[in-house]
């Protein structure tokens, strides 16, 4: 079977023909071809570059690259103090740092800029891609090729029936199985599988979706913490937060209007075996109501479990107690009595804190002074365990060890100070009479008497708990969902939905028999392909059944090579 | 009985079922290691044979002679012999070359190694897969807390995947070797230097998208892991159909032992298969991590080094399948870009657990 080099060609443009706009997937040109034109033509070829599938790619890998540093890196998005920590450890790199935006990276100029330009790169692509799409499905299925022996999947057998026939059978055949099919000429031409394109046009889009509506959550998102002791209410205002942090282009009026008061946390813990003491479940219970005048509900809050108020969530981050504790001056008079929430430090919620009592005291001489307890909490002391350390994180056994100060607390200096530390610069230490620092163990309902009359503190019977709250707000998170989920789905058709092209010719043979050829062509080489058109074949043999061969009975079928024919 | 009693009988049963499933994993180790002797000696007795389709179909003088490239397939249903044949021809361009015939190369005695091999393989995924449900039932949760759990667990759907794939008459026996030297490997660092005595999970941990998000991960895991083994194996035997084609004569063991895999071609096409197939897979891992993350962490995406490498395995994964069907990027570039997809997925598993500290770090080392 020789064939001469004009026969080749024609053959490829055959083929080409028929194997057209089987994709919208853009065509390759080369990157070399760089115009010699005015600022025009300049920006159309960037344009064309840039939309390119070569620098999507590129610009995929710099994506990847370019995430990696943030993961390695302390990020002030995700730990602030870990920031500061590294610039303390690292003088001179992190200045360096610092500049490049390595603290950052994923709101950085550079990571944005690779973003933009990716899906710039998209929209250049997808737009063109949609369009031919609706051509092609506007358009019919391209005619059946001039050799269909060329294809990847050919089968062929002569039959009895009329090539009208076995044409319109074919075409019902097809279309029964779902092929867009049409006749043309003497074949009949069929396709299907466009939900792959469709799929992959969803897929696109929905990354679009899904970016806008993360960085839209990004610039109207607020996230607030507050803590809150069983008892106390909040209501969702920028004052009533301890700490908040938020997007660009909040607005404060933005927050969802809603209060919760913190009726009672409650936290169990496996009280046996080798996990004696982890954690099992942490809920609070709140009751809630939304808008200015809206109904009290009661619900409960866990940490897998936040409460959804419109766009906002209340999330429960941490938890702790707070002991009741009550200072009298030196005549009995009750100069401070509240909760105290203490910071824990360890699993078993060892804490520590402090009191401040700022005003209403004054000392055995009459002045009026300030006092700071310096506070050391175990929900269970153990003293078989020889260390001050909790034991358990239950209340099992309280006991609150304090020590005292008297002075200026430093509180009326206007500088920010923390709840949980004392400055003591300005303060003295109270003293036992063995000139010691004066400190006492506290059971609930002990008190500690300050020397010389000064008064006294009282650790109540009361031990409440308080619960951390972090209330975020992020707006787009439904349509950040959505086009995850769309993308999902896009992509699961684009890849397992095959896009493929079925020839049927029925032609008069020179002796007269009907001559039928079957050709198929796909996207991808998928072993399917040719499967589905034996399956084709098989029923439409059925209605067109093989007529003898006409030379001679006993040979086989001229078409059909042997198996392992390229194997000589 | 007394609640202390009962609980304290409980704490025994756990701990009972915990060494039980200890030596399980112990016991799946040998049995892996017996199969993995009994792969060898499929790929030596294999190597008696001297099959040589790959040169006879690249080289100079036997490419001449040869046929046009065309195999036949049956056709589906019953009346074959009745029915019209279909002609499968390779795409334009595309080098046609056959498959090898597998480990044993055609030998008797190698073939019966190589089912021993594959038997052995059963057993021990059996066994694994007991020592798994063992833990399982030790700790009352899903087995996948900490490291030393997700590699167990990883491992055996590995290995379960090259059974069905098997069952399922695909060509994959070649992967055995490959498969289960990987998978001692794994096993030997978790039993040595991942081992966590079981324990329970924090309140954090305690939601049902551990099961899908988690799961999910290590399905997608051991498919992309089958997927890097068949692309590092079309990389050598893509190089070696190279050697052959520009007339070098290969390696006596590099023939003998890439003689006997499939094309690389088809070895191509199986790995794009396998990490096409799970893509989708993996994207909806994320997203259900995100969700998760949602409702435990107060943000859907927070940046957290886990979260990062996932987003970057996923990119590249990406990079790979665009790769595949760009012109110029085709074959081996597209399988370097699917060995550093892996490569990223892996360092999120064990890198990221053992090098940076983010909000995964409870999975424990």
């Amino acid at each position: 079977m020789s064939k001469t080099e004009t026969d080749k060609g024609q053959e490829q443009e055959d083929l080409g023909a028929a194997g057209s706009q089987l994709s919208t997937a853009p065509r390759e040109e080369p990157l070399s071809a760089v115009p010699a034109m005015g600022v025009i033509g300049w920006l159309r070829w960037f344009w064309r570059q840039l939309t390119s599938m070569r620098i999507a790619l590129l610009l995929l890998l710099m994506l990847s690259l370019a995430a990696i540093p943030g993961s390695l890196i302390p990020q002030s998005g995700a730990d602030i103090n870990k920031v500061a920590g590294f610039q303390q450890a690292h003088k001179t790199l992190a200045p360096i740092y610092d500049k490049l935006g390595l603290f950052h990276v994923y709101s950085s100029v550079w990571f944005s800029a690779i973003y933009i330009l990716l899906f710039i790169s998209l929209i250049g692509c997808i737009v063109p891609r949609a369009w031919q799409f609706v051509g092609q499905l506007r358009g019919r299925p391209p005619g059946a090729p001039k050799r269909l022996t060329r294809l990847p999947a050919y089968t062929t057998w002569r039959t009895t029936a009329e090539p009208e026939e076995v044409r319109e059978a074919a075409l019902k055949l097809l279309r029964r199985r779902r092929f867009r099919a049409h006749a043309e000429g003497d074949a009949v031409a069929a396709e299907k599988g466009y939900l792959r394109e469709l799929g992959n046009l969803i897929f696109h889009v929905a990354l679009i979706v899904l970016l806008v509506s993360f960085a839209w959550g990004q610039m109207y998102k607020s996230d607030g913490t507050k803590l809150m002791v069983e008892g106390d209410g909040f209501s969702n205002a920028l004052p009533m937060y301890d700490d908040m942090k938020s997007g660009s282009l909040f607005r404060s009026d933005d927050l969802v209007p809603f209060s919760f008061d913190l009726k009672k946390f409650t936290g169990t813990y496996e009280s046996s075996g080798p996990n004696r003491g982890t954690p099992r479940t942490f809920q609070a219970t709140i009751d809630y109501s939304v808008g200015a005048y809206g109904k009290r509900k009661k619900t409960t809050i866990k940490v897998n479990e936040p409460l959804h108020i419109g766009d906002s969530k209340v999330y429960l981050v941490s938890h702790g107690y707070a002991p009741v504790v009550t200072v009298r001056d030196g005549k009995g008079r009750i100069v401070y009595r509240d909760a105290v929430p203490l910071l824990p430090l360890d699993g078993n919620v060892t804490s520590n804190g402090v009191v401040k009592v700022m005003d209403g005291y004054k000392n055995p001489q009459g002045k009026s002074e300030q006092l700071g307890f310096q506070a050391f909490f175990v929900p269970t002391f153990d003293p078989k365990a020889g260390t001050m350390m909790s034991q358990f994180p239950a209340l099992l056994n309280p006991l609150l060890a304090v020590n005292a100060y008297h002075g200026d607390l430093g509180v009326d200096a206007g500088i920010p100070q923390s709840v949980y530390q004392l400055d003591k610069s300005h303060m003295k230490a109270f003293k036992d009479g063995k000139g010691q620092l004066l400190k006492k163990l506290l059971k609930p309902g002990d008190s500690m008497a300050l020397p010389n009359g000064a008064g006294s503190i009282t650790f109540e019977k009361d031990v409440k708990q308080w619960a951390g709250f972090e209330i975020v707000q992020e707006p787009g998170s439904v349509w950040a969902l959505t086009g995850a989920l769309a993308a999902i789905f896009g992509l699961a058709a684009s890849l397992f939905i095959q896009r493929r092209r079925v020839w049927v010719r029925a032609v008069r043979g020179a002796d007269g028999v009907t001559v039928v050829e079957m050709a198929g062509l796909g996207r991808s080489e998928s072993a399917k392909l040719p499967e589905e058109l034996g399956d084709i074949a098989g029923i439409l043999y059925d209605q067109a059944p093989g007529a003898p061969d006409p030379d001679d009975p006993a040979t086989p079928d001229p078409h059909v090579v042997p198996a392992e024919g390229a194997e000589k | 009985m007394t609640l202390a009693a009962a609980t304290e009988l409980a704490t025994a049963t756990n701990e009972h079922l915990a060494s039980m499933s200890n030596t399980l994993i112990y016991s799946a180790m040998t049995v892996y290691t017996l199969a993995f002797l009994a792969y060898i000696a499929e790929w030596i007795f294999g190597s008696r044979s001297k099959v040589a389709r790959t040169a006879n179909a690249l080289t100079a003088e036997s490419r001449q002679q040869a046929g046009p490239a065309v195999t036949v397939k049956k056709a589906g249903g019953t009346a074959v012999l009745e029915r019209p044949k279909v002609v499968v021809r390779a795409a334009a361009g595309a080098r046609d070359v056959p498959d090898g015939p597998g480990a044993h190369g055609g030998d008797v005695q190698g073939d019966m190694y190589g089912r021993i091999a594959v038997s052995l393989t059963v057993l021990a995924f059996l066994v694994q897969l007991a020592g798994v449900v063992a833990r399982a039932a030790s700790v009352q949760r899903a087995p996948w807390g900490n490291m030393y759990e997700f590699s167990i667990t990883f491992t055996t759907v590995a290995v379960g995947l090259y059974l069905v794939l098997l069952a399922l008459k695909k060509n994959v026996r070649w992967l055995g070797l490959f498969l289960t030297t990987t998978v001692l490997l794994l096993l030997g660092l978790a039993v040595t230097v991942l081992y966590t005595a079981s324990d329970q999970l924090v309140p954090a941990l305690h939601s049902y998208w551990l099961y899908i998000h988690v799961s999910t991960a290590i399905f997608c895991g051991a498919v992309f892991y089958v997927g890097a083994v068949a692309t590092i194996l079309y990389l050598f035997k893509d190089s070696y159909e190279n050697k052959l084609e520009a007339g070098i004569k290969p390696g006596s063991f590099a023939t003998s032992v890439l003689e006997r895999l499939p094309a690389s071609a088809s070895l191509d096409k199986f790995a794009y298969r396998v990490n096409a197939a799970v893509f989708p897979l993996w994207t909806f891992t994320i997203i259900a991590g995100a969700i998760w993350a949602g409702d435990a962490w107060g943000r859907y995406w927070n940046w957290d080094p886990k979260e990062t490498w996932s987003f970057i395995t996923w990119v590249a994964y990406a990079c790979y399948l665009h790769a595949r069907a760009t012109a110029g990027w085709k074959g081996r570039k597209a399988a370097y870009l699917a060995m550093i997809a892996f490569a990223c997925w892996l360092f999120n598993f064990y890198g990221v657990n053992i090098f940076v500290t983010g909000k995964h770090s409870y999975a424990g080392v």
